[in-house]
């Protein structure tokens, strides 16, 4: 079973507590910084949201008007709904690919493959290297005029093609993009849950004759759930927050016609505009982006808990 | 014996896709820029490491580096004098509220401080933190803290209960047996919270970007976006500038595989 109240654990005996002065030595300093420095601008934001605000001074409490703005006045109605879609899109596609990838490899690195360290280590460095450099990297390789895949493809007298330079392409690119990155993760992750799987009831199924497929289907993929719960809450925190990828590819604008627009960078021009109550703006999109994050975590925690019982 | 084969041919494909994209701007960092631009999926024919000494000094990668490195050491040191003592608290002793306390720490897992980057902004302001590297230095130590608290306090409630016990009775302080008999035996526990919180440090791109205006203080994440702008002709600077940016941290996890896999299944109980 997973543990994913990470807080509980193995509780033994009573221990002796000390008094509260002491407690508070141990905790005061990181709730200070933390408090200060992360707990505080968050909670501001969303409070700023429910004024209007005229550059960077506060003026009356407005309610809710900054989130019908957001959601029902243009531009921003048809750029919010559009960076949506977009953020979900990207999270549904990373998943397929890099689960179902990953998966495959997990399963091949299972036992004694010689090399195994060495596949594991190659596959997974891209997860470390920052998304920002990673998509600096990938745009100067699909660069149309100098870029090597367009340079390749004209060996087999392909003509260029302007990868990012295309609405309908730019989305399927960093949808890869970002699947290559986290897909050593991923098989890691996997891996992990497939080793823990003792192998006595492997060995005994195998005696019992049951396929190598039938033994990952009814033994080895049942086991596998609560690593795919860690999975999917990771890519989806991942893929909601996005901005240093998009960045890199498409600008803060996010690519071509904002083809590739998300969340992430909506917040951040919105942030950063000219408009007079950018503040405001600003303050009721986190507070949505906030709860939307919140929600869907929640949401699909509660779904893939249902699930793990089912196979527990 | 076939099925041993298909097993390799898909793994070695698979190795050959994760790196060969690395491997490309590992190539070009060592080519002389005209020749990647009259033929861009050529190899080197000799090593040439000039694009490395122009991204390094004309390019300024050299002061991003040297930035990075400071913010990242400060940040970490800060982080473990902070979130070390937190998390013994948080693990061993069953006080009132530690559960408020520690969901307050787990929210930072799932909201990115970006969210609250305006009243950031306004705060530093006032405080002159605004294109200051400690201003840095404090974001990246708060947003270490969840994952800190979350593995430490994880490891802390594991050790037994009969060493603190005896610690306790010899006359050690709560204070002595937290720093000198429980914490040295967490070695492995803090190399992994250290190990997963150098990369979101050393690649954070965000609060730079919004918080750091002149360029003597870039990290390396701005620092090449800048080079970025400025250099978009010159392709074997760029490559040499991104090789220069992920190299330290590629280097830590080929040394550290071990300990991040341990890390990232830590929170799988069985």
């Amino acid at each position: 079973m997973t543990n994913f109240r990470l807080g509980s654990g193995r509780r033994r005996g009573t221990r002796r507590l000390p008094g509260p002065f002491v407690i508070l030595t141990f905790l005061a300093p990181a709730l200070v910084l933390y408090g200060v420095i992360f707990l505080w601008p968050v909670a501001t934001a969303m409070t700023n949201g429910f004024f209007s605000w005229a550059g960077t001074a506060r003026g009356p409490f407005v309610g809710l008007d900054n989130f019908a703005t957001l959601m029902g006045l243009e531009p921003y109605a048809s750029q919010f709904s559009r960076a949506l879609l977009n953020n979900l899109v990207f999270f549904v596609g990373t998943m397929v690919v890099q689960n179902g990838v990953g998966l495959i490899l997990a399963f091949l690195l299972v036992g004694r493959i010689r090399g195994k360290r060495f596949f594991q280590t190659v596959i997974s460095v891209p997860y470390l290297m920052s998304a920002l450099v990673i998509g600096y990297a990938w745009s100067m390789m699909l660069s149309p005029q100098f870029g090597s895949l367009n340079a390749l493809l004209k060996q087999f007298g392909i003509e260029p093609i302007a990868w990012l330079g295309t609405p309908e392409l730019i989305m399927p690119i960093l949808i890869l993009i970002n699947a290559w990155q986290w897909i050593g993760v991923t098989m890691l992750i996997f891996g992990a849950g497939l080793a823990g799987i003792p192998a006595e009831s492997l060995e005994a199924a195998r005696i019992d004759g049951a396929s190598s497929l039938r033994i990952a289907w009814s033994i080895q993929l049942p086991q596998l759930v609560p690593s795919v719960t860690i999975v999917t809450i990771l890519t989806l925190i991942g893929c909601f927050n996005v901005f240093d990828l998009i960045f890199a590819i498409g600008g803060s604008s996010g690519g071509v016609g904002g083809a590739a627009d998300v969340m992430g960078t909506l917040f951040y021009r919105l942030s950063f505009s000219n408009s007079p109550n950018a503040y405001g703006l600003s303050g009721a999109f986190s507070l949505i982006q906030l709860l939307l994050i919140l929600l869907v975590t929640v949401g699909a925690l509660r779904i893939l808990r249902r699930v793990e019982r089912r196979f527990s | 014996m076939t099925r041993r084969i298909g097993i390799y041919v898909v793994l070695i494909v698979a190795a050959v896709l994760s790196a060969l994209p690395n491997l490309l701007v590992l190539i070009g960092s060592l080519r002389p820029n005209a020749d990647i631009i009259a033929n861009p999926t050529g190899v080197p024919t000799s090593l040439y490491f000039g694009n490395y000494v122009r991204a390094w000094e004309e390019g300024s990668i050299g002061t991003y580096f040297v930035n990075s490195l400071g913010v990242s050491a400060a940040s970490l040191a800060l982080a473990l004098a902070l979130f070390l003592p937190a998390s013994y608290a948080i693990g061993r002793w069953r006080f009132k509220g530690a559960g408020v306390v520690l969901a307050l720490f787990l929210l930072g897992l799932m909201v990115p401080l970006k969210i609250g980057i305006i009243p950031l902004v306004q705060m530093y302001d006032q405080w002159g933190l605004i294109d200051n590297p400690v201003g840095l230095v404090l974001i990246y130590t708060a947003q270490a803290g969840p994952l800190m608290v979350l593995i430490l306090s994880t490891f802390y409630r594991q050790l037994p209960d009969s060493i603190e016990e005896a610690a306790l009775i010899d006359g050690a302080s709560p204070f002595q047996t937290f720093l000198r008999v429980m914490t040295p035996l967490m070695k492995p526990a803090i190399a992994s919270a250290v190990i997963l919180s150098i990369g979101p440090i050393w690649n954070d791109f965000f609060m730079p970007l919004v918080l750091i205006r002149s360029d003597a203080n870039f990290t390396i994440p701005v620092g090449i976006s800048s080079f970025f702008g400025e250099y978009g002709a010159d392709r074997g600077m760029l490559f040499a500038g991104i090789v220069i940016a992920v190299a330290p941290v590629v280097f830590f996890f080929v040394l550290a595989m071990r300990q991040i896999v341990g890390g990232l299944t830590a929170g799988i109980e069985k």
